[in-house]
């Protein structure tokens, strides 16, 4: 216990020293730092802030110190979670490494591996995209297309992926691709780690409904992989694809749980709570004076906080264990708490909720538009809502499955 | 009255489908947005529109119009909702017609109807100031000094205001804020001294605009009905427009329904076609069963438009009827367009997207289903 308050007081210490003014102030969209050979760092404290953290090893804190990771333990951790936010620390570095590969590359990896891209992970040098969808492949993950086929000591690796995020920003894939044609679906598969810069791949953008454009389609067209990048053994691939799937769900559900004190993050303008929004573009005073949106965003607001605790207990349930079938739970009522969220942020802004752009609208009040229209994806990004309803039914409840009862018949 | 369409109704239908999808698709509306259209619709669509006799359906022979009533308008509504395709009918004949129809005198009425009727006097009326639907919140004043009066204040959300030739605005000449008593309805050029029109460009790619009124002038011949009782006839235009933009909204629903099924039949994961899940085909059945309310409340509501025995209550509680239930099923309804269709369906190039953005200022236009719940509970008295 000693031991414990000693670390929160160095922490403390030590953030007081190291986290950048800047870096204590609410993150602004054009300031996430996502990592890679290409990073731009728009404000030069944000540079700072990531190498003071990746030194450390706390961008993962739990992460083994061999690998340049924190090696805190989970209380340890937790009590570093709680000083950044005592002090409204910005995330030093986001990515696809943090949230979704390197976990597994710890668990499946060599330790070649682990020493090639645990460390850039953590000091955020390398950016990572998901090539997991293809066009016939969405919820139905296992009937993936993509081939790969060994050469001498080299993958070859044909086809292609959709609504890879980020794919035209990152250095780096995990691939999911087919390796045995013969065997069932999820018995052929493998987890390929490939370079973006190899020749043969390419990538086009795809628009969103919301006007950005943070995927791509993905082509491969006889990329050379080093057969030395095969992650776990070949046609075994599935189950680290599962695994990672998890760490995701994870990770999304967090869209579900508000950050600071309001509904739309820590910032104190007009739209930065549901509650404040509705008052401000009804003109009320201290009291929400519709009782029709006021029931309704006191139950969002309810569910939001059971929810927020639901994954707290969640998290310190299966520490030991890692996430497991319930982070599809938390994955389908986050999302569906941020879709809710949004949609009452419309019914509180009235026609101000409604602009595309133009001067007639505030830009935050632009910004709502477009984050509304974007949190439409959350259901279906992941895994979309239905599957991660049909897993927690068979998995988690137990129940029987349709199409593999019918087959049996 | 009947529920089903009269055969000249059903002819009318059919022709206006055939026009929208052949000549208004919605890779017009496409076009617009991606040409940032400062009129929000196509022109030359407009004229053949006004060809087909569309802007003078609703409005009485003697007016230039071809009295079919408005369940005729609704159908021609409906099927422009089908595709998106976007026109002066709301603002100008279903809101601004309407509002002089009501509260016009002979001589406004003859003078300027026809020129609606014929396509060639673009109007908008200016009611709500704040971004929530609010008719008797009307706060901009209007003071008779001698023969004029003199107009200060705000409006918000002005369908088309930025194109109209006229405008019609709603001002207080007595009374608060919220009171129905001292509202006047006045009728002014768009190139007034004293009026500034800033564009507002909506996600449906749509335009509104803003308008700010200062010190402007203008004789008491611009009053339409009488001053301070105008509250009345703004209510019973907005319940037609209301009606209206249910009519397009049901159109908008039943498409989007339209494609999702379609996508159900054709999507296969999992080795069969995406729709064989129950999952989705009970939020299909559902979404059926509710599309098919708003099929009834919207032609019970347009009926009751044309039947002369209704009273203005009547007409009032159908339009509250038909926008609240709209409203809801259309936010129900355009989400799963989205969701059913999975990734694609969150991007541009699909279409699906622009029914979700339509459909939400559809139902923020005039009154959002929470609004008119709480009105027809009023007009229910309870
Ligand atoms: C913003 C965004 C970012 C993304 N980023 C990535 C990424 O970085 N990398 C990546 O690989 N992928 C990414 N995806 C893809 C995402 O994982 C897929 O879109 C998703 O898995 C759904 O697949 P699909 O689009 O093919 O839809 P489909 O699988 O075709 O689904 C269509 C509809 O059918 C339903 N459905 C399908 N099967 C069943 C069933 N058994 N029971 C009930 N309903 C069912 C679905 O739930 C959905 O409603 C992203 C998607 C989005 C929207
Ligand atoms: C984004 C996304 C995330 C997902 N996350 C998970 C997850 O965390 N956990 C999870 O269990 N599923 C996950 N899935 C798969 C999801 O469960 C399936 O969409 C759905 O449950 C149908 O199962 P199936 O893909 O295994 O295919 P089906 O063809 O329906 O398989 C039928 C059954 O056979 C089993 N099966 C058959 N052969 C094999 C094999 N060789 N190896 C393993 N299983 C086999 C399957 O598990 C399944 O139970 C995810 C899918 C997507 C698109």
């Amino acid at each position: 216990m000693l031991a414990l308050e000693q670390f929160r007081d160095s922490t403390r210490a030590w953030l007081e020293e190291n986290c950048p003014p800047s870096m204590r102030t609410p993150m602004v969209p054009e300031e996430i730092v996502w990592g890679g050979r290409n990073a731009v760092f728009t404000n030069p404290e944000s540079k700072l802030w990531l190498d003071r953290m990746a030194e450390k090893g706390w961008t993962c804190p739990t992460w083994p110190a061999e690998y340049g990771g924190g090696g805190l333990s989970s209380e340890e951790a937790k009590i570093l979670a709680e000083e950044l936010a005592r002090i409204n620390a910005r995330i030093a570095l986001t990515s696809f490494g943090i949230s979704m590969l390197g976990p597994v590359l710890l668990e499946y990896g060599t330790h070649e591996q682990k020493m090639e891209h645990i460390p850039k992970i953590i000091r955020g040098e390398i950016r990572w995209c998901q090539g997991y969808s293809e066009p016939g492949s969405g919820s139905d993950l296992a009937s993936l297309g993509t081939k790969a086929i060994l050469e001498g000591d080299e993958y070859v690796v044909n086809g292609s992926k959709v609504w890879t995020s980020y794919a035209d920003k990152a250095d780096w894939i995990f691939c999911l691709v087919r390796t045995d044609f013969e065997v069932p679906k999820h018995s052929g598969i493998s987890f390929l780690l490939f370079d973006m810069k190899s020749e043969g791949v390419s990538t086009k953008p795809i628009q969103l409904i919301s006007g950005s454009s943070p995927f791509c389609e993905t082509f491969f067209d006889n990329v050379r992989v080093p057969a030395a990048n095969l992650m776990g053994r070949l046609n075994e691939g599935w189950s680290i694809a599962k695994r990672l799937l998890q760490h995701e769900r994870t990770m999304i559900s967090g869209f579900g749980l508000a950050s600071g004190q309001g509904d739309r993050g820590g910032t104190t303008s007009t739209t930065a709570s549901l509650e404040g929004a509705a008052m401000h573009y009804r003109g009320d005073k201290d009291r929400l004076t519709d009782p029709a949106l006021r029931d309704q965003i006191a139950q969002f607001k309810i569910d939001s906080e059971a929810f927020a605790l639901t994954s707290q207990r969640s998290s310190e349930e299966s520490r030991q264990g890692g996430p497991n079938a319930t982070s599809s739970m938390l994955k389908y009522y986050g999302c569906e708490l941020n879709k809710r969220r949004y949609e009452l942020f419309l019914k509180a802004m009235g026609s101000q909720g409604l602009g595309w752009e133009g001067d007639e609208f505030e830009a935050e009040e632009l910004q709502v538009t477009r984050e509304w229209l974007r949190s439409k994806a959350n259901s279906i990004e992941g895994g979309t809502a239905e599957v991660q309803l049909n897993i927690v039914a068979k998995r988690v409840l137990g129940l029987p499955d349709m199409l593999s009862l019918a087959s049996k018949k | 009255m009947a529920m089903v369409l009269s055969e000249d109704q059903q002819l009318l239908r059919d022709s206006a489908r055939s026009f929208c999808q052949d000549n208004a698709p919605i890779s017009v509306m496409r076009r617009l947005r991606d040409e940032k259209s400062e009129l929000g619709y196509d022109e030359a669509i407009w004229q053949q529109m006004i060809e087909l006799g569309w802007p003078g359906m609703a409005i009485a022979e003697k007016y230039g119009g071809f009295e079919f009533g408005y369940t005729g308008l609704g159908l021609v509504l409906e099927e422009t909702g089908r595709t998106l395709a976007s026109s002066p009918l709301i603002a100008s004949v279903l809101l601004g017609a309407s509002l002089l129809s009501e509260a016009g005198s002979e001589e406004q009425k003859s003078g300027l109807l026809p020129q609606v009727a014929s396509g060639k006097l673009r109007l908008a009326v200016g009611v709500d100031e704040g971004p929530h639907h609010n008719p008797s919140r009307v706060a901009c004043t209007a003071m008779k000094q001698g023969a004029e009066y003199v107009l200060t204040g705000a409006k918000s959300f002005v369908l088309d205001g930025h194109i109209a030739d006229k405008l019609i605005v709603a001002a207080r000449t007595s009374g608060e804020p919220g009171s129905e008593n001292g509202i006047s309805l006045f009728l002014l050029e768009a190139g007034c001294q004293g009026l500034q029109i800033q564009r507002t460009q909506m996600v449906d790619s749509r335009n509104a605009a803003n308008l700010v009124l200062d010190q402007v002038r203008i004789s008491e011949d611009s009053l339409l009905g009488s001053e301070g009782a105008g509250f009345a006839a703004l209510d019973a235009a907005l319940d037609i427009a209301r009606i209206g933009v249910a009519s397009e909204m049901l159109g908008s629903v039943q498409e989007v329904f339209q494609r999702i099924v379609e996508y159900l039949k054709q999507r296969e994961q999992f080795g069969v076609q995406i729709g064989a899940f129950q999952a989705l085909q009970h939020r299909a059945a559902e979404m059926y069963s509710e599309i098919e309310l708003c099929k009834s409340a919207v032609l019970g509501a347009l009926r009751c438009l044309d039947d002369p025995s209704a009273t203005a209550k009547d007409r009032a509680r159908m339009a509250s009827l038909a926008k609240a239930k709209l409203s809801e099923v259309s936010e129900r309804v355009s989400n799963e367009g989205i969701q059913m269709h999975g990734g694609i369906g969150m991007t541009d190039e699909f279409d699906i997207g622009f029914f979700l953005k339509r459909a939400r200022v559809a139902q923020q236009f005039l009154g959002d289903a929470s609004f008119h719940r709480d009105r027809y509970a009023t007009l229910h008295n309870f």
